[in-house]
């Protein structure tokens, strides 16, 4: 009864119900980019991080978590290898480098690789100890254990846009001290989500990372294994917390965190995710108002409609329930119309904007995005409650 | 037989203390199934607020209203507005009909609030219809309807799910005379044929010809109660007079 009711004034009112369908739409829209974006964002913050083969990641001590500052030796590393409960450790460093298409002839020629030149690209070298936590898994070609000093795990989506494909060699440019030096390397593997600080990153094993790493001076050379980070496997990853306080106390000078609290600290990271949050809560916020004034301003016009209702019989479960099946039917299809929109809207866009819809927060906007109908339908329930049958009678009290 | 409705020594005072009035006061009367009353009076005579009281819509200060036999002051609120559902019959002076619904739906609303839509149900409300002259109309949404038309309506509403009572107060305001007299003549057959007791409130004298007894208030008293055959026709007569000497 109530739904009949609910349906018949929506399909007699289609044009009004369709505009505020629209507006919901819209609001859908803006939720689910901003969502998209956040998502997106954080993973080409964290996605290397948050998908390391290890539970645990060694920083030195008083760095603030900070990637570049910190500095963990081989000694070190062979300290928490004989931790009791740690599986395995690797170190991981990280440099900045450029992916070139052009090659440097003997005679100091600059030589295009590809058919049609193409720019430079950014990214991140990671220097890894192959066949130990931090190398990632390959979705395709081998990992780094197996093969040649100069093979190289890239990212599959940078494959797929320059067009490198497995065995190809590939040139790095980096600066060492005041001369930019290009090297020459191979492709054996293919691996996915793999980004780091904004940047898709390139995986190299440690001794071949060492010489292509930039350098102030060509000639530094240190006796020891020096890098950024390492990352531990542990026998049993559930009492990642335990370990974290064990390797802490047992291994000096160094601070143990999980991925998650690694990449929180990241630079930015929070304060970019908060903002994109912040956005995203206040724009529900401004539909919950909306789509709430609109249906109390339509409860205030039918006061005499609702009141003739309930003089005839009609129960207040009735008129409440009605009205709230109305909001909530807008409001679905609204959501439904956003949401096909945003994923239309989405597939024209250039892979390189970091949007991402698959993501948790996606779900979550969803989620919230529906309650605005209910939670508008609250607005209105005191008024429609309010409303005296004997208004039918022009009796108001 | 037992009266549809009893009023007892009823009386409704609104507001409180200086402010107050008395827009009912010390009024009782019966009335039996198959009976139509008309309750007229000036305005401001209390007609409305009565007829709300008897509906249950609004409580007596003084004395008890009896429907079928039961105290409407002892219901629980919910116990009264399925009270209404069931056993009351409203047409109103304006504001009568559901806006998007259309004539029939407006009608079979009664029989779906009351859970008793059916394939019977929904061919007597199609009947009704036509017996008021709509059956070129059932299709039709209230804005496109006359007001006459929408009238004719919710009487029908009124009377589809069979109540014991049909309370109308002033359904024919805002009609001409030819309409007004179509509305209550049609009305006044309904009620006789199907044994209901039916009230309407009027400032037209003239409709009293279609009823059987003529109830009058005066600042909030029964002034005057006609059941004379004669007399009422003899009023009609008169009011239609000094109507057509305008
Ligand atoms: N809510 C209210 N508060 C105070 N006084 C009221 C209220 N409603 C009605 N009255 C008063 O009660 C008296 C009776 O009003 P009522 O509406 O019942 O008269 P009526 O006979 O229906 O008049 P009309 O023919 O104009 O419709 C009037 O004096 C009116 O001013
Ligand atoms: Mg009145």
């Amino acid at each position: 009864m109530p739904l009949y009711l609910a349906i018949k004034e929506v399909l007699q009112n289609k044009g009004r119900f369709f505009l505020i369908c629209l507006i919901v739409a819209l609001i859908t829209t803006l939720v689910l980019f901003i969502a998209a974006l956040a998502e997106g964002l954080a993973a080409a913050n964290k996605e290397y991080i948050e998908n390391l083969t290890g539970e645990l990641i060694v920083f030195q001590e008083n760095v603030e978590l900070s990637f570049p500052s910190s500095r963990i030796g081989r000694s070190t590393v062979n300290e928490i290898r004989r931790v009791k409960g740690v599986a395995d450790v690797g170190q991981v460093s990280f440099a900045s480098g450029a992916l070139v298409f052009e090659q440097v002839s003997p005679e100091g020629v600059i030589i295009p690789t590809t058919a049609t030149p193409q720019p430079p690209l950014d990214v991140t070298l990671v220097g890894v100890e192959p066949g130990r936590p931090g190398e990632p898994a390959v979705l395709s070609g081998a990992s780094l254990g197996r093969s040649r000093s100069d093979g190289v795990i890239i990212d599959a989506n940078v494959a797929l846009r320059r067009g490198i494909q497995l065995g190809d060699m590939i040139t790095i440019k980096t600066t060492q001290g005041t001369s930019e030096e290009f090297y020459e390397l191979m492709v054996v593997g293919m691996a996915d989500k793999l980004q780091f600080q904004f940047l898709p990153s390139i995986f190299i094993p440690y001794t071949t990372w060492e010489k292509v790493r930039p350098k102030a001076n060509n000639s530094v050379e240190t006796d020891e294994l020096v890098s950024n980070v390492a990352v531990v496997k542990l026998a049993d990853p559930s009492q990642w917390r335990q370990m974290a306080l064990r390797l802490e106390e047992q291994v000096g000078k160094i601070e143990v965190v999980d991925r998650v609290t690694a990449y929180k600290a990241s630079p930015g990271y929070a304060a970019q995710q908060s903002t994109l949050d912040t956005q995203r809560y206040f724009t529900l916020f401004i539909g919950i108002l909306v789509i709430g004034g609109f249906f109390q301003i339509q409860t205030l016009q039918k006061v005499a409609q609702i009141g003739m209702l309930k003089a005839i019989g009609a129960s207040n479960t009735v008129v409440v329930i009605s009205a709230i099946a109305q909001i909530i039917l807008v409001n679905c299809l609204g959501v439904l119309i956003g949401g096909l929109g945003s994923y239309l809207l989405q597939l024209s866009f250039p892979v390189e904007i970091p949007v991402i819809f698959t993501g948790r927060s996606v779900g979550t906007a969803i989620i919230s995005l529906l309650l605005i109908g209910p939670i508008s339908g609250l607005v209105s329930l005191r008024s429609l409650l309010k409303v005296e049958p004997l208004t039918a009678l022009g009796l108001a009290q | 037989m037992t009266p549809v409705l009893q009023a007892e020594s009823v009386a409704k005072v609104y507001g409180s203390g200086q402010a107050s009035v008395r827009a009912v006061d010390d009024v009782s009367f019966e009335i039996r199934p198959g009976e139509f009353v008309a309750l007229v009076g000036p305005s401001g005579s209390g007609k409305t607020t009565m007829l709300a009281m008897l509906a249950g819509l609004l409580t007596p200060t003084e004395g008890s209203i009896l429907i079928g036999g039961e105290r409407l002051s002892q219901m629980s609120e919910s116990r009264r507005t399925r009270f209404r559902r069931r056993s009351i019959g409203f047409a109103f002076q304006s504001n009568n009909l559901v806006p998007y619904l259309t004539a029939r739906e407006n009608v079979e609303l009664m029989l779906r609030l009351n859970n008793r839509l059916n394939r019977q149900s929904k061919e007597r409300a199609a009947d009704l219809l036509a017996r008021l002259g709509l059956d070129d109309r059932m299709g039709s949404y209230p804005s496109q309807l006359s007001g006459g038309q929408q009238q004719r309506v919710a009487i029908a509403r009124a009377l589809i799910h069979e109540p014991n009572l049909v309370l109308a107060d002033e359904p024919t305001a805002s009609l001409d005379t030819e309409r007004a007299y179509q509305v209550v003549r049609t009305f006044a057959e309904l009620i006789h044929e199907q044994q209901r007791a039916g009230i309407i409130v009027t400032h037209d004298l003239r409709m009293c010809r279609y009823v059987d007894r003529v109830i009058s208030m005066m600042d909030g008293h029964v002034n005057r109660i006609i059941d004379d055959r004669v007399e009422i026709d003899a009023l009609a007569a008169f009011s239609e007079e000094s109507f057509s000497a305008q």
